[in-house]
């Protein structure tokens, strides 16, 4: 059935046919809407499930590493600050392997307070062991998010869902809901493989002296490379249940581009509009949208990236002292080719700045006029600041 | 008198606690109280090490050992689980020393209480972070040195009075409890069982390696806590109704105070102010608990 949702919407639908058991999540703007949404099913009875009101982000996610521990699939929503508060129990989710399942709307982190879009709060978590998919649309984000409890549950970690701030969160678009008979085919009962039970104790997440300790964050890293695989199976499925898929990374007039522009989030969309214009010019741009950022999809990056000229990578996010963190890692990932072409770097849209049709034109005019880039990052759009007159 | 304490113990022998060490055998006698039916949740604390390292633990109930801060929120988690699992028999225990409740884990503990979820938290107070060294803690008492409060930079804020914080937020069942006394301590773990709601015990839990004193005086140093008033044995239910376990004997606070290496430096005017506010203290529960009799 279609409707027209908010992506804060769809979201709440998945959580909903996903029928999670224990939701757990303290409001934060713009992630609200998710959970008040979770709050009404629950509250109506058309999702049977314990929702945690707890006192703290931090409390959200603890609340399910108990609850997972138990063996009930478990969901939280979270942004920004609140990501910023879970980042001990981050860690502590995938090092004890819970398929936990959060959507964090990306906002940006204070100061100034900023509760628009931007990216820095989840890719700041990146070594954290939980997997991420940056969505582009209200569709994929409910799809991406019933496939996220599958895979979770799959290979034993949690994984992070994340739409941008209000340019997804808070935007309607029509989204196919499906029918709860085929999501029950898609996505069986779960039951995890070590839950605590009191006919046969043991200890879960106790000391691990360096005799164990490598070993187990070997098998982390061990269950990340299956997840690259294992996505590739729950696509398979949900294709033929569903018949939808939106790939690890989209490839959009690839084939012969020569610039090839890579995107994230709904950024994507924006310079789907430009190539279109671009290509009807006859200009060779492509756009490689990367939508699974960990594990970090290297074979699927580099296949479509070595063959072009250059590569511009668009950045709603910045990692100070260095640049922008998708940039970072396809320079990253292209360095072992032989051949490679230079990556240019711009980052744009940090707290919620419109990335205009305008701005990708421009990114675009620069890759082009440049054999190479004269700087690691190309800050897009900045204006003049004049620090003396205390006014910019 | 009759110990009505069953013989059977939950923990294997080889703990890898200190000699003496008071939070062991609250953890002994806990277990006793609690029985099979239990989910115990340990936040970072002595226990995250005197339970073992893997794939070795010295407790024979399921754990989860999780973060420092985490105590409340973990446990109603897994309340919620087994709630949704349809078992509403299992008896979810967190257990935190000192550090854990009443600073890092007091945001969490008060969270989960105000929601009234169905848990029993205990709290092993040994006054001080003793896992990291000795280090003060908002439940190290007045005039304690600590390695954070040496020489005469000895403490002198009080002790954080956990209890009636807890009894502040109106939950079902508050109580006092002490190694020194087991059979108090067992019934009052064992009625705490049988009741809903978030219900708090708070049990003195003596550190002869950090209070600095002899290990086998663990539990007369812990005894003498009680009978001088330091710390008294009572419960508070539904944070109205008091009532006082324990008829003190009039012991001065001095004789607490110089068995124990930790507060040798204080003069007898320091003792002297102590014995006043032990004194206040007293006469304030008394007075507590006489208002709904």
């Amino acid at each position: 059935m279609k409707r027209v949702l908010e992506g804060s919407d769809a979201v709440a639908e998945a959580v909903r046919l996903a029928k999670a058991e224990v939701i757990s999540a303290y409001p934060i703007t713009p992630q609200t809407h998710i959970v008040e949404r979770l709050a009404e099913f629950c509250a109506d009875g058309r999702l049977n499930a314990r929702f945690l009101r707890v006192e703290s982000e931090h409390s959200a996610l603890a609340a399910l590493i108990g609850a997972s521990s138990m063996g009930v699939r478990t969901f939280t929503a979270t942004s920004s600050q609140g990501l910023a508060l879970m980042h001990e129990l981050l860690h502590w989710a995938s090092g004890a392997r819970l398929p936990i399942v959060m959507a964090d709307v990306n906002r940006a982190l204070a100061p100034g307070w900023n509760i628009w879009a931007d990216q820095t709060d989840s890719l700041a978590q990146r070594d954290t062991g939980w997997i991420q998919f940056y969505c582009e649309t209200g569709q994929e984000t409910l799809d991406t998010t019933l496939q996220a409890f599958r895979l979770a549950e799959r290979v034993d970690l949690p994984v992070m869902v994340l739409l941008d701030a209000f340019f997804l969160s808070h935007t309607y678009e029509p989204v196919d809901i499906p029918d709860q008979e085929a999501v029950d085919r898609f996505l069986p009962p779960f039951q995890l493989r070590f839950a605590l039970n009191i006919q046969k104790p043991f200890s879960l997440s106790q000391l691990a002296p360096p005799n164990v300790y490598m070993e187990m964050r070997r098998s982390i890293h061990e269950a990340m490379q299956q997840t690259l695989d294992e996505f590739v199976v729950v696509e398979e499925d949900f294709e033929k249940i569903f018949g939808r898929r939106h790939g690890a990374v989209e490839e959009i007039a690839c084939e012969d581009a020569e610039i090839i522009l890579v995107t994230s989030g709904t950024i994507t969309s924006t310079a789907r509009e430009v190539i279109g214009k671009l290509r009807s010019r006859g200009e060779p741009v492509g756009i490689l949208k990367v939508k699974l950022f960990r594990p970090f999809p290297v074979a699927l990056i580099r296949q479509s990236l070595s063959r072009a000229k250059k590569v511009a990578v668009i950045d709603r996010n910045f990692s100070f002292g260095a640049s922008g963190i998708f940039a970072q890692e396809v320079r990253a990932a292209l360095c072992g080719l032989p051949e490679r072409p230079p990556v240019f770097g711009y980052v744009a849209g940090l707290g919620g700045r419109d990335v205009t049709t305008e701005a990708i034109e421009e990114i675009y005019r620069h890759t082009e006029s440049r054999s190479s880039p004269d700087e690691e990052s190309i800050w897009i759009g900045l204006h003049e600041v004049d620090h003396e007159a205390g006014n910019c | 008198m009759k110990l009505e304490i069953v013989d059977h113990d939950y923990m294997h022998p080889g703990h890898v606690g200190c000699p003496g060490c008071g939070a062991a055998i609250a953890m002994r006698f806990v277990l006793k109280a609690l029985e099979e039916k239990t989910v115990m949740v340990i936040p970072a604390c002595c226990w995250s090490i005197i339970a073992g390292p893997y794939p070795q633990s010295t407790l024979q109930i399921p754990v989860i050992h999780t973060a420092f801060e985490t105590g409340g929120a973990v446990a109603s988690g897994v309340r919620a689980a087994l709630d949704m699992n349809g078992d509403t028999e299992t008896t979810v225990v967190t257990w935190a020393g000192d550090g854990g409740t009443f600073d890092i884990g007091f945001q969490a503990l008060s969270g989960a209480v105000e929601r009234n979820e169905n848990f029993m938290y205990i709290c092993y107070d040994n006054e001080a972070y003793m896992n990291t060294g000795v280090q003060r803690s908002s439940s190290t008492p007045y005039g304690a040195w600590t390695t954070t409060t040496p020489n005469r930079e000895w403490k002198r804020m009080r002790k954080k009075n956990i209890v009636e914080a807890l009894a502040a937020h109106r939950i079902p069942y508050v109580a006092t409890a002490s190694i020194a006394y087991p059979e108090d301590l067992v019934r009052k773990v064992k009625k705490a069982r049988a009741m809903k709601g978030s219900r708090f015990i708070h049990i003195y839990a003596t550190c002869p390696t950090g209070w600095r004193m002899p290990s086998e005086m663990a539990v007369k140093i812990a005894r003498m806590a009680v009978q001088t008033n330091i710390f008294p044995l009572y419960e508070v239910e539904d944070g109205l109704h008091y009532t006082l376990n324990f008829t003190p004997k009039g012991y001065l606070v001095k004789e607490y105070f110089h068995l124990q290496g930790r507060f040798k430096h204080l003069a007898e005017s320091d003792l002297d102010q102590i014995q006043k506010m032990v004194d206040e203290d007293w006469e304030l529960l008394q007075r507590k608990a006489s208002v709904f009799v």
